[in-house]
């Protein structure tokens, strides 16, 4: 009897497709305005939404009356606190950070307290926008104005007006009798902190500062709900994850998940931001109350009123090393708002600070803290930019101190394979090595800088995650295929996706059609976010694929009537092997997919998979800036970032991936930042105010991608989606200080406060 | 002479301090298990109450590679079985925030 191995793929073990840049499948549809968006569905009946905001940072609510709102002609629903249930606490995974239920139940609409301004008070549903808005203007809140707190360092103040009554912080002993606006404090140790500062020559310490920067999505928040009759309820909306949009619609309104269908539309963005719901719910209660289907869009004025934020930050960086350049000690503390309710990612905060680097002693600790703003959300590496850019500053500024060029001190340092990371295991095979070198051999890196122009460094970790996918394929009968997966395509995916379905079935990309699914199309995945995507998706999908390719050759051994390990499967052919070879023609999928009915029934295959083993990401970045010392206006110059990708599926996103995140982080460093007046209001909730950069202010963001196998993906394939935002403020800071020898410490380095600070030599953010 | 069996061999566990209560301090120690789950229930046997703490509140990084909800992945002999914070989840009323190694 003939044997031969099965392989998956094109079965000489290299890679046909994985690596190649395919058109995008979702491309021609996005340039042609063709793709729907959130905002874009319409269905009959359909009834406007608007939602009533709190004007106050933080007030009682005494008392709402919307009678004369429902009585107004037009008006079909009113929702108030007193129409959403009660929510007990319940904590539960949102990407990388954490939700609680009742928070959540309580963001979407205040009931005894007004906590930020833009916090929910109560919604509308009317046969017309300007009905609507009428409606809101008729409804009265009887406000009891408090006290309220922006800034983390006076949240933790012990005489600052408390959010929440029933908060203690967790994580001290013993806990707390009164309570406060520390929610929790985390704490991470390794080594013998005292004896590492003892060996160090040098030992630097510093301040710093961030603000809480919005992930700028493009596209607001937009949701058509429908409930109906029998209690089945379908949602359409732009999200990053149908699944949880489903299951928190399901827990905050006392629904069954099976009678829900979540439907995702083409997504402009989100970067974590569309991890969670804010208008969902209240959608659908207002359809229920209603009878009819209903639409809600945020403006871009409650997208920054009322959507999560990345935390802003304070941070003390502690670090020691020997004069030949090997650090001995490290210590950071850390608080970070969390906004209105608890839950900011302090703690992978914690656990990155100082994960570029094999340091044997150090600790870490951390504080989760409300404050009288919108509710943090997932933003792109959450919590990592905030730490590292402190930590990086400090790496900086000892390497400067010792005479040591920055990228050596670095490699000189850096973690690798084996490494213990402070949280606890040891790393695997990594690229922080490889992506450090690739930025100091960099051509970039040696180009002679002019007057007032500085270049800087920095490195960057984010560990990556996996989790729960499934993917579909199914073989049509010409012998092309659909993958069917269940995650939204915010960067990418489909194009990754269809490239390791069409790698692990053998055939061209252009012959599997890559398919988002609604919730009862697809099994339960986990949402887009974690940069787990092309790493668990891809392998859910590559199971599938392997389940499909077992279906093809025992439908060739039946046409040819030869055992089924005598048929082997290569580049897209089943092909008789070992006795068997050469005894018949190779057979095409589409050959065996027009015999399907007579040889047993459709081709098709499901993978459900809990993927585990993501492979944490490393980046370094160099930027170049030239400081214009009478205005304090930063141009950035070059711009080189170096990512370890493990394989890179589909370059071109990569890039783009790697690019978009330096672009965010160039804006986080220069320009973005929260204005608040007296009262707690928001006082730039626009673009034109909340300033972004755009292409304009960007010079062509050179990418580079650095191949380090992750050995727990079939193709090597590690997340890229979050690493790049982490390296870019502390890279544009190391610049500034190169430029003018002056350390900014507080972000963002906009062109008053670096001119101040130029000014007065360096104190106020710089020094 | 019947020779005398070589003693199975055991990971090596690595908890976070947090977890200290439970163990009297103990943050390292060795188990036989084949498995996550194993490994969870050996530490249950010896140190009542840590159990949920483990399976709900940490995630696993098996010689170096971290698992989360992943109660069956294999646990080799002599395998380093590190306990961390999980990485997006968890619950308010577990303890996850230290560790020390």
């Amino acid at each position: 009897m003939a044997t031969a191995k099965q392989e998956i793929g094109n079965g000489n073990g290299s890679l046909k497709y994985v690596g190649t840049r395919p058109w995008r499948p979702d491309g021609v549809d996005k340039v042609t305005g063709r793709a729907k968006f959130g905002a874009d569905l319409s269905l009959p009946g359909m009834l406007v939404g608007r939602v009533l905001r709190s004007p106050h940072a933080h007030a009682r609510i005494r008392c709402i009356d919307a009678s004369k709102a429902r009585a107004l002609p037009g008006v079909k629903a009113v929702v108030t606190r007193d129409e959403m249930p009660e929510v007990p606490s319940q904590w539960v995974p949102a990407g990388e950070v954490q939700v609680n239920y009742r928070d959540m139940s309580q963001n979407v609409m205040a009931r005894e307290k007004a906590l930020y301004d833009g916090h929910a008070v109560a919604a509308v549903a009317a046969t017309t926008a300007a009905i609507a808005k009428q409606a809101l203007d008729l409804i009265e809140v009887d406000y009891e104005v408090l006290p309220h707190v922006i800034d983390v360092r006076e949240a933790m103040q012990a005489d600052a007006p408390v959010l929440h009554d029933d908060m203690f912080t967790q994580g001290v002993e013993p806990t707390p009798e009164t309570p406060s606006n520390v929610f929790k404090k985390v704490h991470f140790q390794s080594g013998d902190l005292d004896k590492g500062f003892a060996e160090a020559d040098i030992v630097v310490e510093r301040t710093f500062t961030t603000k809480p920067v919005h992930q700028g999505y493009i596209e607001p928040h937009a949701v058509v709900a429908s409930a109906g009759e029998d209690g089945q309820c379908e949602v359409w909306c732009c999200t990053q994850g149908q699944f949880t949009v489903r299951a928190y619609c399901a827990n905050l309104l006392g629904i069954d998940i099976g009678n829900i269908r979540v439907t995702p539309s083409e997504i402009g963005g989100g970067f974590g931001g569309k991890t969670v719901v804010y208008l969902e719910p209240v959608a659908l209660r207002l359809s229920q109350l209603a009878g009819r289907p209903v639409k809600i869009v945020m403006s871009r004025e409650e997208v920054f009123r009322a959507s999560g934020p990345t935390s802003g930050g304070a941070m003390t960086i502690k670090m020691g090393a020997t004069k030949d350049g090997k650090i001995t000690a490290a210590k950071a503390w850390l608080a970070y708002q969390a906004g209105a309710f608890p839950g900011s990612p302090i703690q992978p905060g914690c656990m990155c600070v100082f994960a570029p680097y094999d340091i044997e002693n150090a600790e870490v600790e951390g504080y989760d803290v409300v404050v009288n703003r919108p509710k943090v959300a997932a933003y792109r590496a959450p919590g990592a930019p905030i730490s590292e850019f402190a930590a990086e500053g400090v790496v900086d500024e000892i390497a400067k101190k010792l005479g040591i060029d920055p990228a050596e001190f670095r490699l000189m340092n850096a973690a690798k394979e084996g490494t213990r990371a402070l949280y606890g295991p040891k790393f695997g095979p990594v690229g922080c090595i490889e992506t450090l070198e690739a930025a100091r051999n960099s051509e970039h890196y040696s180009i002679p800088l002019g007057p007032n122009q500085g270049r800087g460094i920095a490195t960057g970790f984010w560990f990556n995650i996996g989790g729960e996918s499934c993917a579909t394929i199914n073989v049509n009968e010409d012998g092309t295929a659909t993958v069917i997966e269940g995650n939204p395509d915010i960067g990418g995916s489909r194009a990754s996706i269809q490239l390791q379905a069409a790698e692990a079935l053998g055939i061209p990309p252009e012959k599997v059609r890559p398919l988002v699914a609604d919730t009862d199309s697809i099994g339960y995945t986990f949402l887009t976010g974690g940069s787990r995507v092309t790493f668990a998706t891809g392998m859910a999908a590559i199971d599938a694929a392997g389940k499909v390719v077992e279906q093809l050759r025992e439908r060739a051994a039946k046409i040819w009537d030869i055992p089924v390990e005598a048929v082997e499967w290569e580049d897209g052919y089943a092909k008789p092997s070992g006795s068997n070879a050469g005894d018949f023609e190779p057979m095409s999928m589409a050959e065996i997919a027009a015999q399907a009915g007579k040889t047993g029934g459709p081709i098709a295959a499901t993978a459900s998979i809990n993927a585990q083993g993501a492979g944490p990401g490393f980046g370094t970045h160099v930027c170049d800036v030239e400081v214009d010392r009478e205005t304090g206006r930063v141009t950035v110059l070059r711009y080189t970032a170096v990512q370890d990708a493990g394989k890179a599926v589909h370059p071109s996103y990569v890039e783009g991936q790697i690019q978009g995140g330096a672009a965010q982080g160039i804006g986080w460093a220069l320009n973005e930042e929260y204005i608040y007046d007296k009262d707690g209001r928001l006082e730039n909730p626009g673009f034109l105010d909340y300033r972004m950069p755009v292409a304009s202010d960007l010079p062509m963001i050179d990418a580079v991608i650095v191949e380090v196998p992750n050995p727990n993906h079939p193709y090597g394939v590690r997340g890229v989606g979050e690493t790049p935002i982490v390296p870019p403020m502390a890279a544009v800071a190391n610049a500034i200080e190169n430029a003018t020898g002056i350390r900014m410490t507080d972000l963002p380095m906009s062109p008053p406060r670096l001119l101040e600070a130029l000014d007065n030599g360096g104190a106020n953010g710089g020094s | 002479m019947v020779p005398t069996a070589a003693p199975n061999p055991l990971a090596r566990v690595v908890l976070p301090s947090s977890l200290a209560r439970y163990t009297g301090g103990v943050t390292e120690l060795e188990v036989e298990a084949t498995d996550i789950r194993g490994v969870i229930r050996a530490l249950e046997a010896r140190y009542a109450g840590i159990g949920r703490e483990l399976e709900e509140g940490m995630a696993v990084a098996v010689d170096g590679h971290i698992h989360q909800d992943d109660l069956f992945a294999a646990v080799s002999p002599e395998s380093e079985v590190c306990f961390l914070p999980r990485i997006g989840g968890g619950n308010e009323d577990l303890q996850i925030e230290a560790n020390s190694v």
